[in-house]
């Protein structure tokens, strides 16, 4: 029986970092919907980044980020009494990092394709800015949004690089799935190696089904 | 001037990304009632409004309402369309599709009741426009003149000090449209604040019968009674 802690380990890290994504992305794309937005293409690029950028790039600006040496590392650990990097709460900042990107991008694209007299309407009835963002726009654009929050959920459930640097390789703290594969194979558990990979293939399909599914069904919803 | 329940307002604008060549150059002034405005399309009719209502910056000029400034290029003052209290009846309606008619109408009641007023209050509103029965269902399921009445409901609803409708019945029927429009009228004759209505149909402006302001590539042609105005039966322009 092959262990599935790591398994269990990478649904926990991977949840938490997708809702913390999916509150920031979805915000993010609120503010690069807007119209007259300065520099919208350099804040979008900055967002996209890390779907391009090496793991270790990443990892190396978390690490002088929220390293110990870092003064939000120190205020952290000053507050919680444990440093961010090399914890739990490591492995939730790597996986979210790989989110991001997906769910912002999905989240800008669900917003913008909702019809503006709707939003128009909504100001001319009394709404502040805050007010039609949040009961006309986000409704309307929720299944982009979901779909986008799958995709980020699959990233943040299949992240490797960013999390071994940031987070290492601490079994029951920070071995997610990925990390145990590796560990698997580089110490010989071929049958626990593909047990989980077959896991994680499963699992990667059904949610990109589902997100297709959602993005394919967005016209008939309203 | 008397401000008392006026719109007025002065609106310049150069370009518009979508149509480059095109300027909008107006000064109107609409009373307490009906007024029609009139013209072609692409003449700037929608323009105009948006720019009353807010969702649009003109380049200059000034916009007033019952002796408040809404908008003054100048004094680089410009209230965001929710603190106009300008409601505004798109062509399209823009009825909230994941809404049904009576949170439709409840969004716009002012905020200042607690919430089952606020339904209570939309729910008169579809009482008086005729469609109290829609109020559980969702806009995709209305007719072209149950969306007109739930739109127009939620307007009102509003407590607006300014109506603006956008060819309010272009999707109707003639049968419908007049009653409608009558219907309207006598709401209109009974509250006292302006309600401007665009349209390019010259019957319909004509049944009206209201002061009408004749726009025309962007700029203001005449103005007078739309009985006088639009006398000759020619076809609609």
């Amino acid at each position: 029986m092959i262990d599935l802690s790591p398994l269990l380990l990478s649904f926990e890290v991977a949840t938490i970092a997708t809702c913390a994504a999916t509150a920031l992305g979805v915000a993010l794309a609120g503010a690069l919907a807007a119209p007259r937005l300065w520099g919208r293409e350099v804040w979008d690029a900055a967002i996209t980044a890390p779907m391009v950028l090496p793991p270790t790039v990443l990892g190396y600006y978390l690490l002088v980020l929220l390293g110990r040496g870092s003064s939000i590392g120190r205020a952290f650990e000053a507050l919680f009494g444990s440093p961010i990097v090399f914890t739990r709460g490591g492995a939730v900042i790597a996986a979210s990092v790989g989110a991001l990107p997906l769910i912002t991008k999905a989240a800008r694209a669900a917003l913008e394709a909702v019809d503006p007299r709707f939003v128009g309407a909504a100001r001319t009835l009394g709404a502040g800015r805050l007010r039609a963002f949040f009961s006309i726009s986000l409704p309307l654009a929720q299944r982009g949004i979901l779909a986008g929050v799958l995709l980020g959920y699959a990233r943040a459930l299949g992240d490797f690089g960013v999390t071994l640097m940031v987070a290492g390789n601490i079994p029951g703290e920070t071995r997610t799935a990925s990390l145990a594969i590796y560990d698997a194979v580089l110490s010989g558990r071929d049958a626990d190696a593909r047990s989980l990979c077959l896991i994680m293939t499963a699992l990667a399909m059904t949610v990109l089904i589902s997100a297709s599914y959602l993005t394919r069904q967005k016209r008939d919803g309203f | 001037m008397a401000s008392e329940s006026h719109l007025q307002a002065r609106v310049a604008l150069r370009r518009i990304a979508a149509e480059p060549s095109f300027s909008l150059d107006v000064a109107v002034d609409f009373g307490p009632g009906l007024s029609v405005l009139f013209g072609p399309s692409g003449s700037g009719k929608t323009t105009l409004l948006s720019a009353l209502a807010g969702l649009l910056r003109p380049d200059a000029g000034h916009v007033r309402l019952a002796g408040r400034v809404l908008f003054d290029a100048d004094a680089k003052l410009d209230l965001p369309p929710n603190e106009r209290r300008i409601a505004l009846v798109f062509q399209s309606l823009a009825l909230f599709p994941h809404l049904d008619a009576l949170e439709n109408v409840a969004y716009g009641v002012p905020r200042d009741s607690v919430k089952k007023e606020r339904r209570a209050l939309a729910h008169t509103w579809l009482e008086r426009m005729q469609v109290a029965h829609l109020a559980r269902r969702f806009p995709h399921s209305y007719s072209g003149g149950e969306a007109q009445r739930v739109a127009l409901a939620r307007a009102l609803a509003s407590e607006p000090s300014a109506l603006l409708l956008d060819e309010p019945f272009s999707a109707l029927d003639r049968h419908l449209a007049s009653e409608l429009s009558a219907q309207l009228s006598e709401y209109v004759s009974s509250v006292r604040l302006p309600v401007v209505l665009v349209t390019h149909d010259r019957g319909l402006a004509r049944a009206l019968g209201a002061e009408l302001t004749l726009l025309n590539g962007g700029r203001v042609e005449r103005t007078g009674l739309a009985r006088e105005m639009l006398a000759e039966p020619e076809n609609p322009a």
